[in-house]
């Protein structure tokens, strides 16, 4: 007895040490080649990646230490940077970069007066090789804070080339378009749509899309920055086509109730899983990345996408994302880290990133030859061409009690227009409601 | 006891025995207060400050700096939101505590009459040893409407699908616009009258080639058959060229036919024929008397697959949460009814008996007398642990529903942490929640006291 539970205080001790190693991990990396001009001096980098994602962005830091000697450090905050941060930099210890996942985000850090301007050379990169666009969702009244390393792509449609082959269909060019070749594919026998009604975000992203393409970039614009009121007749207009497709049974994979108990994953499975059910699935480039860890589907073969088609006549929206880098005040090495931006400007930088996939890069200079594949290349390009009509996602830019949250504002609204889509002005008319009562908070 | 002897012994010179008596009073008193102490501090630093924080905040703004006096109560009450969780949270005091009483003394008294009661009250006690989270996902799972996911959905459709039978093309639909009108059944009829003599196609589509019978046949060489004069023909098929290119409304030579579909012929509102299609879509109905029919394709055919209860949907997902929550519970009620069943006296039992009482009489005039104080126990308790619950609606109800299924509790968090950050209409929130809590609380000090007396 007395011999068993010594054991299994080792163990325990073992094991408890085994977690301490692991936690305090990913420590300085030392450095290697390169002319070492910051050689001695540790750039902490904070942001919201682990895991893969982790890993890559740990091969361009990687990279960096390489060229300049400067030894990097990454912290992972988990979702809620703004909170981690913030309690960093109160208690004295602020990381020197931050990779900032919200536009709302950089501008409460701004207004708070934790950011340092950007150096000369990043601004002269930016300005070079970016769509003035991501200058502006990087700069507050003006003043450039934010570069924008890695962004995502929201307005593609993946479909399986399997079903729309059967259904012999191609890929739309416009919304009209793409509802007649859901009904062929409906009429094929699998459902044209996977809806994943569960999670509001995926229907706040269709809606903008839709309004992006339908009501032009500068009401897009006013809407996001709420100076445009959802009870506008634009808003309607977009919410009666987004309800065409809502509407129609034969066009969203077990009719509106299905699709408000299915979430994102579940609707990539109803596309790419075992047993499809459905041909086609909105969502960002991200999917790509869940039909293939999670269901096995080769990215380009099995499983394909094509951009939002344009609707009424407008032009095909390209809704986007992205984290940008920050500097902040505080930082112990915040020259250093204002190098590692600079570094991050480069196409080298996104290069490295590119190659381990899982990365789109809105650098016009990055060749896309860095790429991985031929599905990723195409989204870049599709990014990157689009140029200064990017808009970036409303929802992010909106309040979280509004854009943001499970069961309230937008999300809980547009789902019960995807339950029954029989009264855009009433579903425009509490959207506004709400509104106005988080953006006054 | 050793207090009140040394006094007794010290009491000889009366003088100074009172100063002494006074002294030690004193200190006593010193000393039990040195003792009260640290919980004082403690009770104090995590009850009594925060609570009066959480009043004195719920009178100031989302940001904390503005007083708004009694803003944040007319607005919880103006919103339908709190309004919703107020109604919820009312219905779930109202049911869980009493069902759970209810079902904790029938098992109680149930289980103290089979062989194996320490077993079968280990079983029944152990969800209280599973986390509300994990209890809240597995309860998600079960209630899951797909009846492949949700093993509650799975019996229901299994046992409703031995009943009623399924249909055999529950996707299919009649190609628009050629020639088929749907019936407000779900069924299809021709539009146009047909007459002995005469042929018809009826184009379906939205059934995928692997969902068709192993026997189909394609259709094309049975359409293009001539009928005798006193024979209706047609074919039932699938008008869809997999790959695309097929015309609307004809039979394409690649295009199969829908075996076993049950097709009637009509005439003047009567079913007067009725068969079903071979394996190549066709079917005849020969020997009919001249006139005009009507060639119909049943609602059965296509009567969509039975989805069971959406136990998470607006309606039912209170009960279903509540259904959660008595599954942990139960145990607890149940053990604590037993120990008071297990003091109740024998003899008492043992009398009615002998005068002839049935079990019933005895359960309801000498059992449940006996045990009203356990019980009420039970109730208060349960009542206020109902109040606060929150990890089980938060967890169960789908996005879509939560706004259906949420309590006080989740509301508070929601205003102040989940995305609304107004902890002012937050903390007020959290008053009322207090204010509705402290009657039970009352309530269950001063049976403590009696009890204790």
């Amino acid at each position: 007895m007395m011999r068993r539970r010594t054991t299994l205080l080792t163990g325990c001790t073992a094991l408890a040490l085994a977690l301490g190693a692991t936690a305090c991990g990913g420590g300085p990396v030392s450095a290697g080649g390169g002319d070492k001009a910051l050689s001695g001096q540790t750039v902490t980098v904070a942001g919201v990646w682990s895991g893969s994602e982790q890993k890559n962005f740990q091969k361009v830091l990687d990279a960096f230490t390489e060229k300049t000697g400067a030894k990097t450090q990454f912290v992972s905050t988990g979702d809620n940077v703004s909170t981690v941060v913030g309690s960093k930099i109160e208690g004295g210890n602020a990381p020197d970069v931050v990779m900032v996942p919200q536009v709302g985000v950089l501008q409460q850090f701004a207004k708070k007066g934790w950011l340092k301007p950007l150096s000369a050379t990043t601004q002269q990169s930016v300005d070079a090789d970016y769509a003035p666009v991501w200058k502006k969702y990087g700069s507050v009244d003006g003043t450039l804070y934010g570069l924008y390393f890695k962004a995502a792509h929201k307005s593609t449609v993946w479909y399986s080339p399997d079903a729309l082959t059967q259904a012999g269909v191609k890929a739309p060019k416009t919304y009209d378009e793409m509802l007649k070749a859901g009904h062929t594919v409906s009429d094929s026998g699998l459902a044209a749509f996977a809806v994943a009604g569960q999670d509001g975000w995926t229907l706040t992203d269709w809606f903008e899309n839709v309004y992006l393409s339908q009501a032009g970039p500068e009401k897009y614009d006013a809407l996001a920055a709420h100076q445009l009121k959802w009870t506008d007749p634009s808003v309607v207009k977009a919410l009666t086509t987004l309800g065409k497709l809502f509407k129609d049974k034969q066009l969203i994979a077990g009719g509106q109730k299905e699709a408000l108990n299915t979430d994102f994953p579940g609707s990539v499975e109803k596309v790419f899983g075992p047993k499809p059910e459905a041909g086609m699935v909105y969502e960002g480039d991200f999917v790509a990345g869940v039909a293939h860890d999670q269901f096995g589907k080769s990215i380009g073969k099995d499983a394909n996408f094509f951009p939002f088609p344009a609707v009424d006549g407008g032009t095909a929206p390209v809704v986007s994302g992205g984290d940008a880098a920050v500097v902040l005040k505080d930082g112990k090495n915040a020259k250093a880290g204002m190098k590692l931006l600079e570094y991050l400007a480069t196409p080298e930088a996104a290069a490295v990133w590119a190659k381990a996939g899982g990365f789109l890069s809105p650098n016009k200079k990055l060749d896309l030859a860095s790429y991985g594949d031929d599905v990723t290349r195409a989204t870049a390009k599709s990014l990157v061409g689009a140029g200064d009509s990017v808009r970036f996602d409303m929802s992010d830019q909106a309040p979280a009690a509004f854009g943001g949250t499970k069961g309230t504002g937008e999300w809980k609204l547009l789902q019960d227009f995807l339950r029954d889509p029989s009264n855009p002005k009433a579903t425009a008319a509490a959207l506004e409601a709400a509104a106005a009562k988080a953006y006054q908070g | 006891m050793t207090a009140t002897t040394l006094a007794k012994e010290a009491s000889s010179p009366p003088v100074a025995s009172a100063a002494r008596t006074r002294r030690t009073r004193r200190r006593g008193r010193i000393v039990a207060l040195l003792f009260v102490l640290p919980a004082l501090l403690l009770l104090g630093a995590l009850v009594v400050y925060p609570v009066l924080f959480s009043v004195g905040r719920s009178f100031f703004d989302a940001s904390g700096t503005r007083f708004v006096g009694g803003g944040n109560y007319a607005e919880m009450f103006r919103d339908p939101a709190t309004l919703k969780a107020i109604r919820n949270t009312a219905i779930w005091v109202v049911v869980a505590p009493a069902l759970l009483t209810g079902l904790g003394l029938i098992l109680a008294v149930l289980v103290e009459k089979v062989r194996w009661a320490t077993a079968f009250k280990l079983l029944l006690f152990m969800p209280m040893a599973v986390s509300f989270l994990a209890a809240g996902i597995i309860f998600r799972l079960a209630y899951d409407e797909d009846p492949n996911k949700g093993v509650l959905n799975a019996a229901v459709v299994s046992v409703h699908d031995t009943f009623e039978g399924t249909s055999s093309y529950p996707t299919a639909r009649a190609r628009q616009g050629e020639g088929l009108v749907q019936g407000r059944d779900g069924s299809y009829t021709t539009g146009d009258g047909v007459s002995p003599g005469a042929s018809v196609t009826l184009p379906m589509v939205g059934v995928l080639p692997k969902d068709l019978p192993g026997s189909a046949a394609p259709a094309y060489a049975a359409a293009g058959r001539k009928p005798a004069p006193d024979e209706l023909r047609g074919v039932v098929y699938l008008d869809f060229t997999p790959g695309g290119g097929g015309r609307l409304g004809k039979v394409d030579r690649r295009e199969s036919g829908l075996p076993g579909m049950k097709v009637e012929a009509v005439r003047d509102g009567r079913t007067v024929a009725s068969t079903t299609t071979a394996s190549d879509g066709s079917f005849r109905f020969t020997k009919l008397a001249s006139g005009t029919y009507t060639v119909k394709l049943p609602a059965a055919n296509f009567a969509p697959p039975y989805q069971g209860v959406s136990w998470l949907g607006p309606a039912l997902v209170t009960p279903a949460i509540i259904g959660a929550y008595l599954w942990i519970w139960t145990g607890f009620a149940m053990v604590l009814i037993g120990a008071g069943l297990s003091t109740l006296p024998r003899d008492a039992l043992e009398a009615a008996r002998m005068d002839g009482a049935n079990e019933w009489q005895i359960f309801r005039r000498i059992t449940v007398p006996l045990l009203a104080p356990v019980l009420t126990v039970v109730f208060v308790t349960l009542v206020i642990n109902v109040m606060k619950v929150f990890d089980l609606v938060y967890i169960i109800a789908p996005g879509p529903v939560q706004e259906d299924a949420t309590v006080l509790a989740t509301q508070m968090w929601l205003v102040s942490f989940g995305g609304g950050n107004n902890q002012g209409l937050g903390s007020a929130l959290g008053v009322l929640l207090l204010v509705l809590v402290i009657p039970a609380m009352v309530f269950n000090v001063r049976r403590f006291r009696r009890s204790q007396r």
